[in-house]
């Protein structure tokens, strides 16, 4: 039923608390009919999206519009959208009635009206007879439903969810994602969803908008960004992957995990470092033969429901995670395939940390709010602005924030088949990037050095 | 056009508290000032430390103060002993008995304190006991032990189950877990208890001169006489004094509950 | 089972020694003797004299005076906290701290001082004290209190209902009116409720601010009374009622807590 008018525009669309961006600079649309998830983890701006399209935000920069009124400046109780809360929001003074008839009742129908729509809603989301209910007794999954009734019964042009069936069990949640998805094609009225809950994207939408630091990191159909991840935090994100670097030798020739592989992505300059992802279940794994492209050993093998899921420590010291129906058990040797097709090959982001800075003196240099020991610094005029580049594995980070020379908390963590790929956040909303072998965990907090005789400084220009 | 309507009436909410908060500058913040200010001036409106010279040189009002604060000491002092141990037993009892109890504990506060001092004055004559420093602290300690009940109470109840129990678990006998657990999580409770009832006694009147035929006299007296006696700047100086205790029992209250936080924490 | 009948009968004691004054009062209102302790038998001429043929005057005005100044401090106080509330919640957490400071000053100072500096402010301004200097003075120390109890209500309310009022087309006022205001009303009652109580026993802030032009409240008419050495016998009776009503309405309250729970 989709067709290709819109009906949110979200141009160039940020958003700051303070000196922090929550949104920097999104831009989408929304057709009309469609269903569109905004995925992401949390504190990644997603929800703040959500509030800035109902209205409760209003944008620092850039525009909406919804049924092609520019809604930027408009309050929300004059924009054609209702909102489903994520604690569902319901009035605990007014019974299941009149929390749904509130917005008509503002409108002043005709009650024979209201009564009718309310009855109709009540029976789209299997209500009926509730009407009388207090919302307080009501069950969790209950109080969903007369949420959704509450918000489809003002017939809007776009129903935004926050995070919806984050507060329900995995049984309801399941039940009432189906339902979800049976209402948006009877209503035929766009949906935009906000989770961060992958598998729930994957289920629910047309298009999902991947989002991760206030930027949309990607956008497409639930196929498209499962088998292309634009890049390696997509990947990670959705579904589970083995993301490895590796080194593009040429068109169709990748280079990871000390062996070369034929690929299907061109385009890449030659030797240009890349991240390449491979999903569980597209590893071929199979007794040691001819045939392997890799080797290795088994080391633990999770029998997973449907499959099993096994990880493969190869002779060059990868681990790849596995999922096949065959079992093969930890300690045995095995070999290890995969199709050209299947293995996705991603530009990096980024290759090293990049700071502007400042050269203060003959021997030091100042960059994230703080002054650095710096041999290159001799060669550069005092107080020029330079750039600071600073390889991730030259970071080092500390158990105890007093230990290093600023502290930060580890905010997102790769696998990279033999090490860890860490994003650190500093107090001041940097973003530090590591290599490591040790392991820490999400919300860890550090504290961080850069390795004596690893900044490097090129002056801004050059 | 419907912008800055928006934008204002967004604007309004935060704004709500402004008539509140004016009266607080005009009924709380000036006032508080015109004690200092008087403490420090004569009755010409001179600057002047002379206040405060007429305190430390008339033993007098020093040895009120000192006699109301030992008074206050005493006071809670024997809320606490007498009040710990209620609050314990409250918190134990089931939720609905502990409900009408509190209650119970509260109730007498709706009567006219002076009319319980004085019905409290008849009872020791009924009972055929002198008045005097006994009858002041029974009176004193009559009207405050709620005061320290209510906050411990509160404070043990909250008291997540699960800490005592594995205080037990981990070896800790009926005793131990009283003193070593429930004791420093009631700190809170207690703390404040103290500053509900150290307070207010020591700035009381009325309650000392019934009790004690007029005989003793607080501090809270001897501020109200010099201020009834036209004697403002002095009246303000003694104020100040009573202030700064006051200051003194917040902060070190206040340092309490912290480092019970702190505790609480480990 | 004994650490239970001890721990009983110790609960015991205490109110025995809370209430004993009070059940003085109680079986003295029953006996004419113009002094407290006095028995010189059952008689309800207090009683009659209290509620059929009038007190004289000054203790009925000295009554009538509290009861207005009570109703209105406490309707204003309510008023103005409940919007100090909303406003207050509003702020930046930073904001939000100072005013909660500044807040609390009314609560923490001892009555004392709350009255000489109120006494102080009115003096410097020249201002003839009266009932309106004592409505002033008690709203400065009960807002506080209201705003104590509407402020909890405000947190633990679902922080999208006001947002979920104006996205079923509320205005903001309509949000206001139809989503915050229920939701307030029980902490703006109870803020009512313990400002009246705190304006009815309040003493020490009203003899300071009540000036010399003959006003009297309960708290002011008993000083004077115990001053002269006695209390005026109609106060038992009184005294008893107000006890006697307390006690039933708290027991009404906690009756419907117990059921609405349930």
């Amino acid at each position: 039923m989709q067709n290709s008018e819109s009906i949110i525009d979200i141009g160039h669309v940020s958003k700051y608390f303070g000196e922090k961006a929550a949104l920097d600079d999104v831009s989408f649309t929304v057709r009309k009919g469609e269903f569109v998830t905004i995925l992401g983890p949390s504190g990644c701006g997603k929800t703040t999206l959500l509030r800035l399209i109902a209205g409760f935000l209003t944008v620092t920069e850039g525009s909406i519009s919804i049924a092609g009124t520019d809604v930027t400046t408009i309050p929300p109780y004059l924009r054609p959208v209702n909102t489903v809360f994520q604690k569902y929001a319901l009035f605990p003074h007014l019974n299941v009635f009149n929390n749904i008839a509130f917005g008509l009742n503002l409108k002043k129908r005709p009650s024979d009206e209201i009564k009718k729509r309310v009855n109709k809603v009540l029976k789209m989301v299997g209500m009926t007879d509730y009407e009388e209910r207090d919302v307080d007794s009501l069950s969790g999954g209950q109080q969903q439903r007369v949420a959704i009734a509450r918000a489809i019964v003002n017939e809007p042009e776009v129903l935004l969810l926050d995070e919806p069936l984050a507060a329900l069990d995995l049984k309801m949640r399941k039940d009432m994602q189906m339902e979800i998805k049976a209402m948006h094609k009877k209503l035929g009225i766009s949906f935009v969803y906000v989770t961060h809950d992958q598998e729930e994207a994957l289920t629910l939408s047309d298009t999902i908008v991947v989002m991760s630091e206030g930027k949309i990191q990607q956008m497409g159909t639930p196929k498209a960004i499962y088998d292309e991840p634009a890049n390696a935090f997509v990947a990670d994100f959705i579904g589970e992957s083995n993301i490895l670097n590796g080194i593009m030798i040429e068109d169709n020739l990748v280079s990871f995990a000390g062996h070369q592989f034929e690929c299907v992505d061109k385009g890449f300059e030659s030797q240009e470092p890349v991240d390449v992802v491979l999903r569980p279940e597209d590893l071929y794994i199979f007794d040691p033969s001819e045939a392997a492209m890799l080797t290795g050993k088994v080391t633990s093998s999770i029998f997973k429901g449907v499959h099993y899921e096994m990880v493969v420590l190869t002779t060059e010291g990868y681990e790849f995670i596995i999922q096949d129906y065959h079992c093969f058990d930890a300690g045995k040797d095995v070999g290890l395939r995969v199709k050209p097709s299947d293995i996705h090959v991603m530009k990096k982001e980024r290759l090293f940390n990049t700071f502007s800075g400042t050269v203060v003196d003959k021997a030091h240099v100042r960059f994230l709010n703080q002054v650095f020991e710096c041999a290159e610094a001799s060669s550069f005029t005092l107080g020029s602005t330079v750039s600071v580049y600073i390889d991730f594995k030259d970071v080092v980070l500390f158990d105890y924030e007093e230990d290093g020379l600023f502290g930060g908390d580890v905010k997102f963590i790769l696998y990279k088949g033999n090490h860890y790929h860490l994003t650190v956040s500093t107090h001041g909303n940097e973003n530090i990037y590591i290599d490591t072998n040790d392991v820490w965990d999400t919300s860890d907090r550090v504290g961080i050095t850069f390795a004596p005789g690893s900044i490097h400084i090129t002056n801004i220009n050059s | 056009m419907a912008q800055p309507k928006f934008l204002t009436l967004l604007s309004l909410r935060r704004n709500w508290a402004i008539p509140y908060l004016l009266y607080l500058f005009v009924f709380v913040l000036i006032p508080l000032f015109l004690i200092v200010m008087y403490a420090f001036m004569d009755t010409e409106g001179t600057a002047t430390l002379a206040n405060f010279r007429k305190f430390w040189m008339q033993p007098e009002a020093l040895n009120t103060f000192i006699y109301s604060v030992g008074i206050a000491l005493i006071t809670t002092f024997l809320c606490l002993i007498l009040g710990f141990p209620a609050a314990y037993i409250l918190s134990k009892t089931n939720t609905r008995g502990a409900r009408i109890l509190i209650l119970l504990f509260i109730l007498p506060m709706w009567i006219n304190f002076l009319i319980r001092t004085l019905a409290t004055v008849a009872l020791f004559d009924f009972l055929n006991l002198p008045l005097g420093q006994g009858a002041l602290l029974f009176g004193m300690v009559y009207n405050f032990l709620p005061f320290m009940i209510y906050p411990i109470y509160n404070v043990l109840q909250k008291t997540d189950q699960n800490l005592i129990e594995a205080a037990q678990d981990l070896g800790a006998n009926p005793r131990q877990v009283f003193l070593k657990t429930i004791v420093p999580l009631s700190v809170p409770g207690i703390t404040s208890g103290i500053m509900m009832v150290f307070m207010p006694v020591i700035s009381t009147f009325a309650i000392a001169e019934l009790l004690t035929i007029n005989n003793i006299k607080l501090f809270g007296s001897t501020l109200q006489e010099n201020i009834y006696n036209g004697m403002w700047n002095y009246g303000a100086a003694l104020s100040l004094v009573m202030l700064l205790l006051i200051g003194v029992t917040s902060l070190l209250g206040s340092e309490g509950g912290a480092k019970s936080e702190e505790g609480g924490l480990l | 089972m004994m650490k239970r009948i001890f721990a009983g009968s110790y609960l015991g004691l205490l109110l025995v020694m809370l209430y004993a004054p009070i059940l003085i009062i109680i079986i003295f209102s029953f006996t004419e003797a113009k002094v407290l302790g006095n028995w010189t038998g059952f008689s309800l001429k207090l009683y009659r004299s209290l509620l059929v043929t009038g007190v004289h005057h000054s203790l009925a005005s000295a009554l009538w005076n509290t009861l207005i100044i009570g109703l209105i401090a406490a309707f204003v106080s309510m008023l103005l906290g409940t919007m100090a509330a909303i406003g207050i919640f509003n702020l930046r957490p930073r904001a939000r701290k100072a005013v909660h400071l500044v807040n609390s000053i009314p609560v923490l100072n001892p009555d004392i001082i709350t009255a000489i500096s109120l006494f102080l402010l009115f003096v410097s301004l020249g201002i003839s004290q009266g009932m309106t200097t004592v409505i002033l003075a008690h709203i400065s120390f009960c807002t506080p209190y209201v705003v104590l109890s509407v402020l909890p209500r405000l947190i633990r309310m679902n922080e999208n209902l006001y947002e979920a009022a104006l996205d079923l087309g509320a205005t903001p006022f309509q949000a206001l009116r139809k989503i915050m205001l229920p939701e307030l009303k029980p902490g703006m009652i109870s803020g009512f409720i313990l400002a009246f109580t705190l304006s009815i026993d309040d003493f020490v802030v009203t003899l300071f601010t009540i000036g010399n032009q003959g006003l009297e409240t309960l708290s002011t008419y008993i000083y004077a009374d115990a001053r002269k050495g006695g209390l005026t016998p109609e106060l038992r009776p009184l005294s008893a009622i107000i006890f006697i009503s307390v006690l039933l309405m708290l027991l009404v309250i906690n009756r419907r807590a117990a059921k609405n729970k349930s």
